[in-house]
């Protein structure tokens, strides 16, 4: 088949990223043309500024050498500047005559940087901070001229600024603002700012209009003057007072353009459906963003309807600030300033040079501007982009994430402070030198990207956040704006959510119903999205959907657990904890009958066979003759008890009973993570129901009930949630919460996860406030356990694939 | 041909899914059977810590190991980047619905690799 021709007009990151989408998704639908006005190959434009300062060269900051156009089959044209679309003839034309035909065109054509319409701009040594070419003439000038004049302070002219005087220039900033960086941080955090770059040698001029540049008598720039007449010095004056979408070739071939090219959600053009566009060119929902990460996610989408696939919709991106000076420390994002309708939670310690301010309007942080102390940032985004509600944790918002009571490694912001050979990823033995050169040298920009090359939070996850730091502190600002949502995997662009409301809305029951519905990029999916899918499938169809056993981890496809050497560990169910003398009879037996090397009383309250062979599995829960305890399953896993009051001298209310009623009505439970509960008698608390997804601790006048506490790599302490009566109202609104969670977690999503995503306040509207609501969660809870097989004894209603058990 | 073994129909193994063949001697074979009723025979051993590749979720033309998720392609044997590391593969030939291997091969690839040991056994030696 004739492959259909795509022209690329822009070799700048959002054009070749786009393409590099595309060619991992659908390789041979194009041949391609790329037109680039510079004579390089793709660069990474974000790290001109460490090669202004000489922390970097060029050639490092090279993404894809011209081997790679060659490799993959591409037309590449240097140092060509498209002046022409027909779109008639369906055909772009370059200055020099060279012609293009496409079918399909891809418009990146960038922003230029602005330049002041002042006398004297066309002298020489006035220039932008734009390309490679600005910064080599910027270093040359370094190395011949004493003053520089850099007109802009905001992030691209305070960061020229600083390369220019790390090259021995003397260098004054000319701000039209009050203050600097006034897009990115209010009055307070500016003055901080100021002040510091003053203290290394920066000059500033605020608040100053410049009127003039004047030359000498070769044509060269000397001086600046401004508009009270003061005039100033300048060998060399560097335009950094903002960038202008470059819409000029899409506006003469008829395109829309208002504040650039204007483009829907799948990043077509609105004019024209065979021409798309990406980057700082393009004006998505009325904003062109300027940083990289916003550009990546609509390459990524517009890769997808290049490739004829017709999925994926760029919703728009949050965005943050990182200045890329090294030494200081700020961070903002979103609505830093506040105002009307907003609250602020500021710290200010002017002397120490920190500054922090917190915005918040409708018990969520909006905002947030940090100066010379920003581990925080990246958490504070995190909350930020996922809109989680704040309340219970507001009193310690201010003092960062180390301080909200975990004692895991997630949440230490210490990224900065570790050592290059300290570890960061346990599961994969990472330390931070290897991600940060990974970052530094493959042009890293995602957390997806840094696990790919590095494998470092692709196991547990549990080092998630301590890698976004190190990207957010290696890569700067550009990284973080990381999409509202966040796909499955990358069989598609859809989200957790997004997949689960379709499967609900559309009522699909199986699978393949869902690649199809879904236009999954992988015929089968993968081994993150599947196991995800048919979890979906079945907590929203409860008996009618297609439970497939070949999406599921072995560990809930052989019912037992897989352990290091292959063998697997058998886990009987106790009822809250309770035995008999016959039960351990028979488990002693089959630990003599199957040579099991261990037996090991667990840390909840079981007793786990270690060292089962696979083709032993289905003998040793046949001649142990107890329940499947599910210690392998996404489900309800044991129900932790104290004696309570049968026994105890202290004991108020009976958990063990309690314990086991629970458990009875909740076994076989699949949820989209492990589920643990735990009842104590009394307020000791013996059975620490305060780390458990569900806890209930008996007290005179019935039962206390906390929720979403967690025991695992962070531990959590959980939500008091309420006080209940009776026994029957415990397993009501215990059932009727794990239904609530089964249907809108995500899958491999813990409880407390799940609640701090949707908030406390939103599970108490549906569970204590809503009767209705709560009741019918709870039947629906019960419809589905209803005839629920037991795995380890009715194979073939359960579907377990016996074939399994035994070699051919 | 004396050196083709039949080992089993195609549909004995569960589409998506795998089979172990026990050998003579040697850690087992699995053998995997892709959506499209393609069959693939490798080592059942992870380059990575050894894992049982036989219990992994299918997808594609890969398996995703069930220790540690490493991916390995199913007709080379190669895990995929970041990963770095190979499983032996064994030639299949699919006649009239059956699946043959090499006696040959079955005979003599990677016979000498010890299982992983696990257990209070494995600690005390």
């Amino acid at each position: 088949m004739k492959k259909m021709k795509l022209v690329l007009v822009g070799n700048g990151m959002a054009g070749v990223r786009t393409l590099e989408e595309l060619l991992k998704i659908a390789p041979d639908l194009y041949d391609i043309t790329v037109f680039g006005a510079e004579p390089h190959p793709n660069y990474n434009r974000i790290l001109l500024s460490p090669v202004l300062a000489g922390e970097q060269t060029v050639d490092e900051i090279i993404l894809n050498p011209l081997s790679w156009y060659e490799e993959q089959g591409i037309t590449l044209h240097l140092g060509k500047q498209v002046t022409q679309i027909d779109r008639i003839k369906r055909r772009v034309i370059a200055e020099d005559g060279t012609e293009a035909d496409y079918d399909r065109l891809l418009i990146a054509t960038g922003s230029s940087p602005f330049i002041l319409p002042v006398p004297g701009k066309d002298l020489d040594g006035v220039i932008a901070y734009r390309d490679i070419a600005d910064t080599n003439a910027m270093i040359e000038a370094a190395t011949k001229y004493r003053h520089a004049v850099v007109i802009g302070g905001g992030l691209l002219g305070l960061e020229a600024a600083n390369g220019l005087m790390l090259r021995g220039m003397q260098v004054t900033v000319v701000h039209l603002g009050d203050w600097l960086m006034e897009r990115q941080l209010d009055d307070h955090a500016g003055e901080l700012l100021r002040k510091s770059l003053e203290q290394r040698g920066l000059r500033f001029l605020l608040g100053a209009q410049t009127q003039a540049l004047i030359g000498d008598k070769d044509g060269r720039v000397m001086a600046v003057q401004f508009k009270d007449g003061k005039e100033i010095p300048a060998d060399l004056v560097v335009m950094a007072a903002g960038i202008r979408p470059n819409t000029e070739l899409a506006a003469s071939a008829g395109i829309h353009c208002n504040r650039g090219i204007v483009v829907s959600d799948t990043m077509q053009t609105t004019t024209d459906p065979r021409i798309y566009s990406v980057g700082e060119c393009a004006a998505h929902r009325g904003i062109a963003y300027g940083l990289v990460a916003p550009l990546f996610e609509q390459g990524k989408v517009c890769a997808t309807h290049l490739a004829e696939f017709g999925i994926g919709r760029y919703q728009g991106s949050q965005t943050s600030t990182k200045l890329k000076v090294t030494g200081i420390d700020l961070f903002s994002a979103g609505d830093f300033m506040g105002g009307e309708g907003s609250e602020e939670i500021v710290m200010s310690d002017p002397f120490a040079g920190v500054y922090k301010k917190l915005v918040i309007k409708n018990d969520q942080l909006v905002g947030a501007c940090l100066y010379g102390d920003t581990v925080d940032g990246s958490w504070y985004f995190k909350l930020l982009r996922e809109g989680r509600k704040v309340a219970d944790i507001r009193d310690k918002l201010m003092f960062g994430e180390s301080n909200i009571g975990d004692v895991g490694h997630q949440g230490h912001s210490k990224a900065a402070a570790m050592a290059d050979s300290d570890e960061v990823c346990g599961c994969n033995g990472v330390n931070k030198g290897t991600i940060c050169k990974a970052i530094k040298e493959k042009g890293l920009f995602t957390l997806e990207e840094v696990r790919k090359h590095t494998k470092a939070s692709a196991s547990c996850g549990s080092c998630t956040g301590l890698v976004e730091q190190l990207l957010m502190f290696t890569a700067g600002g550009d990284y973080s704006a990381t999409p509202k949502k966040k796909a499955i995997c990358a069989c598609t662009d859809m989200s957790h959510q997004d997949v689960r409301d379709a499967i609900f809305a559309e009522h699909l029951t199986s699978l393949d119903a869902v690649y199809q519905t879904l236009g999954w990029k992988t015929p089968n999916g993968c081994a993150s999205c599947r196991p995800a899918l048919n979890y979906y499938l079945i907590s929203s169809w409860p008996k009618e959907a297609q439970d497939d056993p070949q999406s599921r981890f072995i560990n809930e496809r052989a019912h037992a657990n897989i352990q290091k050497d292959g063998s697997y560990s058998v886990i009987p169910r106790m009822w809250g904890g309770e035995t008999t003398a016959d039960e351990l009879r028979r488990i002693a037996d089959a630990v003599d009958k199957y040579q099991i090397p261990t037996v090991k009383v667990t840390g909840g309250q079981r007793i786990d066979l270690l060292g089962v062979k696979k083709e032993d599995l289905v003998n040793v829960w046949k001649d142990i003759g107890m329940p499947s305890g599910h210690a392998y399953a996404k489900a309800l896993r044991t129900v932790k008890t104290c004696v309570g009051s049968e026994w105890c001298r202290m004991g108020t209310q009976d958990s063990t009973q309690m314990g086991k009623d629970l458990e009875r009505a909740m076994w076989r439970m699949y949820a989209p993570h492990k589920v643990k509960f735990a009842v104590s008698g009394c307020p000791r608390n013996c059975a620490e129901a305060g780390i458990k997804d569900v806890g209930i601790i008996g007290v005179d006048s019935g039962w206390e009930m906390y929720i979403a506490g967690n025991g695992g790599i962070k531990t959590e302490v959980a939500h008091f949630f309420t006080k209940l009566k009776t026994a029957e109202e415990v397993l009501e609104y215990t059932g009727a919460f794990m239904q609530l969670y089964r249907k809108e977690g995500w899958y491999l999503e813990r409880t407390v996860h799940y609640v701090g995503r949707v908030g406390l306040d939103h599970v108490k509207a549906r569970i204590l406030d809503d009767h209705a609501g709560r009741k019918a969660l709870w039947a629906e809870l019960q419809f589905a356990l209803d005839g629920e097989p037991d795995p380890w004894f009715d194979f073939d209603q359960a579907k377990v694939d016996l074939r399994q058990f035994e070699a051919v | 041909m004396s050196d083709w073994k039949t080992i089993c129909a195609v549909a004995d193994i569960p589409v998506l899914g795998a089979r172990r063949v026990q050998r003579a001697q040697g850690p087992q074979v699995a053998l995997f059977r892709t959506v499209d009723d393609q069959v693939f025979a490798l080592l059942d051993r992870c380059p990575h810590k050894a894992g049982p590749l036989s219990q992994g979720i299918v997808f594609g033309k890969a398996v995703a190991c069930p220790l540690h998720n490493w991916t390995i392609a199913l007709d080379s044997g190669c895990a995929r980047e970041p990963d770095e590391g190979a499983t032996p593969t064994f030639t299949v030939r699919v006649e009239e619905g059956q699946v043959l291997l090499n006696q040959h091969e079955l005979d003599t690839i990677a016979i000498e690799l010890q299982p992983v040991k696990a257990g209070p056994c494995a600690r005390a030696c």
